[in-house]
């Protein structure tokens, strides 16, 4: 039986061996060990998800049903793979150039990736909550990566009290859904409500109380308003690498786990958290456009933005249906592939050397770097959500589900928001292109990163071209969440 | 007929010469040389293309023609489906004539960044010519939306002063539109299952959703051509877009608009339209009337011409919404010669400004004297734009008003009053700038139009008198258009027998 159960969580087995020997070569080997462990972290990435894309994908429960493999699962997961692997692949150099180049940094971004896999085919109340705190401790200790830097251990802090906070909450909400519900299995849970709604009642308190915890939780890790609050903070205090880190792939990981925890076991009660997340998902969409508008920082400015998109991501989700989830993947999908090229744009910010995270060191960056700016340029048009860019498709996606399901108001506000938050990716636009050059970045940026700036920056220009692979799994992976 | 994808190639032509550009390298004035060289053949090559469409376009069809199919986003049923009819193809011919004319008109005045002037204009025509051919409407909103960056960068790098605050201006304006289009598309997608435009010109929406539709269509398209109040983007756009980017919003951009109300709010919410009808009229005649006052009270030639522009686009509303023959047609004539004569006149300013460097009308006056090639073409197009008979100006506001007064006398009256006005102040202006004394010092050393300037508005020009002396050449290609379309709105009033809002409002009483 453990045998077939390691089987189906193959890829999670592979990271946890690989992760630990990585570790075993960085402790006997020592530090002059971190690039290699960096790039084998790399590789074992990219190993796992070939493994995990080549297996059938619908392996079904393991673990008496703690733990599931589904076309979803596989999809996100995938998503979260090729998201680590390029933070990984990112923080090479600028490690090195700050003299952090440790070997426990590749180590706990693999045991955050584990974490995260973990939280995407969690199947009962408990496993997510392991995973999710695998995946959370991880992320504190890399917030505070650089210890001798004053901003990152701040922002480790910060990180580590709000989320062990929302952390409680979560588990609050997990223990008053067992009290009232009598089990944590998502599949016991989902028969228990769907016996309630048959029977025409209305849950209890608790488990409304429980299911409120429960989201308040779940929106604190995707950074949705109102608890979006360290978001800011952290990702303009941690290392630059780090927050290409954190807006990319435990932001899809979390939407993931929202997603089937809300279509899960409380599908069945629409009515219940609809209104929940249609208040948090406008509350992202405009804190997320307007406040976004007076940064000066480049980081803060993409914690804002990042705060908004997720607000976009929920819009589908709050539609409740499985052109909803289908907009969710395709979403997160899309917003992978922006902010990872975007990251790379501004890791490739520096002078003389230094690190500049301000907006108006892009000035006229049209001049001195034209394919850079030109890439960022897709990317900001992109986010702002301009056809024929990948962004709109995203966008498009969720607020056809939004409009399917009738929340016409919410897609109105969505729509609008789009308009305030495109104002200020145009002003990026604006700085590198209509105003005269500053002192130029240091060049060459490193093969690497051009690879990764190519190919993001591609993939968003040509989408509209060939974007049938992408949607078909997307639609392949949501349509299996709704198969039971 | 050929077999061709004569559509698709007039598309992504353009495109073809962005690539040649971008693989351009070497010495600074040789790409830029090369850079002009690529721009103008691609455009001129594509416009040869899409002349075909003139001489294979089947006059007595109110059917799409040069259809194409392609499978695009299965899942959803959008498809890449192209396709001209009589109120679109001609504006394809005027995207692919306007193009390389604004290539020529740049040659001189673009000195910085040319390689990248030369992409934006090209990728800028595809996607025109792409909007006025698309039959899907999502294909339609990809095109109409995507269209915002290029003019976006082309009004931020290249324009004037204040060329960011125009540029973002332009671009919110029209976004805040277009997404509130995008929603009613989504809407009409799940209402009807498609968005297959020829599908949906014969759907029936319910009438309570209608009001809803059109007023979004209404927010996108009337931002677009532009309407009163919301026109104020437009004199911003256009004082601070270079010559050729004016040339470009007046001539092609702000058709889009006129085209989406034809293409859209008329056929596919027939009720929705007679019902917002008043409505219409009143900002057309307030467009009209208003704006010519405020076009003779300016100081800057762009921006006077900007507000004439508004005002003949009230016109194209006009005549739209009566829904006649005549007004209708009148209306896609109307933006046509309008599309050529904005566009002259932008270039005609475009002329002095080159030598100049100053817009302002009170810095000029006795250019005769130097320039007697010049003021002959500016009288010519100023006399188009005032609607003087012999001239295409004149025959789109006269078959306008035809329609109009079939209407309502007091539109027409109204309207009629817009035309005196007209040419108040462009002859107001064509006397201080053209005539009196050339007393100023900076002026007597002015030249008069070169060889290049020439070519620019020698095209132009036959075009003016082509549409004024014969236009029946035009009129027949989307008369059967516009008479299918007509039948089909009279089809559906008497079904549903809908009213406009001033009846709605009595009956209520």
């Amino acid at each position: 039986m453990i045998g077939s159960d390691l089987m189906v969580a193959l890829p999670e087995v592979m990271i946890a061996v690989l992760a630990t020997a990585l570790l075993m070569i960085g402790v006997f080997r020592g530090n002059q060990s971190a690039s290699s462990v960096l790039m084998l972290s790399v590789v074992s990435l990219m190993l796992v998800l070939a493994v995990l894309v080549l297996r059938p994908s619908d392996q079904g429960g393991a673990f008496g049903g703690l733990f599931v493999v589904d076309g979803f699962a596989v999809f996100m997961k995938g998503l979260v793979l090729i998201g680590s692997a390029v933070a990984m692949l990112m923080s090479l150099r600028y490690l090195e150039r700050a003299q952090a180049l440790r070997f426990e940094y590749p180590v706990l971004m693999l045991f955050a990736t584990l974490g995260m896999m973990m939280m995407i085919s969690a199947e009962d109340l408990l496993s997510l909550y392991i995973g999710l705190e695998l995946q959370s401790l991880s992320l504190y200790v890399i917030a505070a990566f650089r210890r001798d830097n004053l901003r990152s251990t701040e922002a480790g802090l910060k990180y580590f009290v709000l989320g062990a906070l929302s952390s409680g909450m979560l588990l609050y909400g997990a223990s008053l859904i067992y009290g009232f519900a009598g089990t944590t299995s998502f599949q016991a849970l989902a028969s228990v409500f769907a016996e309630l709604s048959v029977a025409g009642e209305a849950p209890s308190l608790g488990l409304v109380v429980g299911l409120v915890f429960l989201v308040a939780g779940l929106a604190f890790k995707v950074s949705a308003v109102p608890f979006h609050m360290w978001t800011p903070d952290v990702y303009e205090g941690a290392p630059t690498p780090v927050t290409a880190f954190f807006a990319t792939a435990p932001k899809v990981a979390a939407m993931a786990l929202f997603v089937r925890v809300i279509m899960g076991p409380f599908g069945e009660f629409v009515g219940q958290w609809q209104q929940i997340l249609v208040f948090i998902s406008i509350g992202s969409m405009v804190l997320g456009a307007l406040a976004a508008i007076n940064q000066t920082n480049i980081k803060r400015l993409m914690a804002y933005s990042s705060i908004g998109h997720v607000g976009y991501a929920l819009v589908g989700l709050a539609a409740g249906t499985e052109a909803g989830v289908n907009g969710v993947v395709v979403y997160m999908a899309i917003y992978l592939v922006m902010n990872m090229g975007t990251f790379a744009c501004i890791l490739c910010m520096r002078r003389k050397d230094v690190m500049v995270e301000e907006i108006n060191d892009l000035k006229g960056l049209s001049k001195s770097n034209p394919l850079m700016a030109l890439v960022l340029a897709i990317f900001m048009f992109s986010m702002a959500g301009i056809p024929p860019l990948a962004g709109f498709f995203g966008k498009l996606y969720v607020f056809m589900a939004a409009i399917d399901a009738g929340l016409y108001a919410l897609a109105v506000v969505g729509v609008l928001s789009s308009v305030v938050g495109a104002f200020y990716y145009l002003r990026i636009v604006k700085l590198m292109y209509f105003d005269e050059p500053s002192e130029a970045f240091d060049q060459p940026i490193g093969g690497e990163m051009v690879l990764i700036l190519a190919g993001t920056g591609t993939a968003i220009l040509l989408f509209f071209v060939f974007p049938g692979p992408l949607l078909d799994s997307a639609a392949a992976a949501a349509a299996t969440l709704f198969a039971g | 007929m050929t077999s061709w994808p004569i559509l698709s190639l007039v598309t992504f032509l353009p495109l073809a010469g962005v690539a040649f550009i971008l693989f351009i390298r070497g010495e600074p004035d040789l790409v830029a040389r090369n850079a002009r060289y690529v721009a103008l053949w691609t455009s001129l090559i594509t416009f040869v293309v899409s002349l075909s469409l003139w001489f294979g376009f089947d006059r007595g069809s109110a059917a799409f023609q040069f259809t194409e199919y392609a499978e695009w986003m299965p899942g959803l049923g959008f498809a890449y489906s192209m396709g001209v009819d009589g109120i679109s193809v001609l504006f394809v011919l005027l995207s692919t004539l306007l193009t390389p004319l604004c290539v020529i008109a740049s040659w001189d005045a673009i000195k910085v960044r040319v390689k990248e002037y030369m992409i934006a204009f090209l990728v800028l025509e595809t996607l025109m010519v792409g909007m006025f051919c698309a039959l899907d409407f999502m294909v339609f909103y990809v095109f109409f939306e995507g269209v915002l960056i290029p003019m976006f960068l082309i009004i931020g790098i290249w324009g004037g002063e204040r060329r960011v605050y125009a540029a973002f201006k332009f671009f919110l304006y029209t976004l805040t539109g277009s997404v509130l289009l995008l929603l009613a598309l989504l809407a009409m997608y799940f209402e009807s299952g498609t968005t297959d435009i020829p599908t949906l010109l014969v759907y029936d929406f319910p009438p309570a959703m209608q009001t809803w539709l059109w007023l979004a269509f209404f927010a996108s398209f009337a931002v677009k051509v532009p309407m009163w109040p919301v026109h104020t983007w437009l004199p911003d756009a256009h004082v601070e877009a270079p010559t050729a980017g004016s040339v470009i919003l007046a001539g092609v951009l702000l058709k889009m608009g006129g085209y989406g109300f034809l293409r859209f709010s008329l056929p596919m919410l027939p009720d929705a339209s007679v019902f917002f009808t008043p409505f219409v009229f009143t900002l057309s005649i307030i467009a009209i009337v208003y704006t010519s006052l405020v076009a003779l009270a300016q100081e800057d030639m762009k921006k006077l011409i900007a507000y004439s522009s508004v005002a003949h686009m009230g016109f194209v509303t006009l005549g739209t919404f009566t829904v006649t023959q005549q007004g209708v047609e009148g209306a896609l004539f109307q933006m046509l010669s309008h599309g050529v004569v904005s566009a002259a006149l932008f270039l005609i300013v475009g002329v002095v400004y080159d030598r100049m460097h100053t817009r302002l009308i009170s810095r000029y006056g006795g250019l005769v004297d130097r320039m007697p090639a010049y003021a002959l073409s500016f009288m010519i197009f100023m006399l188009a734009s005032v609607g003087l008979p012999g001239t295409g100006g004149f025959v789109g506001e006269f078959l306008v008003l035809v329609g109009a007064f079939q209407v309502s006398t007091w539109v027409a009256l109204l309207a009629a009053s817009g035309m005196v006005l007209g040419a108040a102040y462009m002859l107001y202006l064509y006397r201080r700038v053209i005539f009196g004394i050339l007393s100023k010092a900076d002026l007597k050393t002015i030249l008069d139009l070169n060889r290049r300037e020439a070519v620019v508005f020698a095209p132009l020009l036959v075009l003016v008198f082509w549409m004024g002396i014969y236009p029946m050449s035009f009129i027949d290609i989307f008369s059967a258009t516009v008479a299918n379309l007509i039948a089909d709105h009279e089809q559906a009033m008497a079904a549903s027998g809908g009213g406009s809002m001033w009846a709605v409002l009595w009956t209520a009483q």
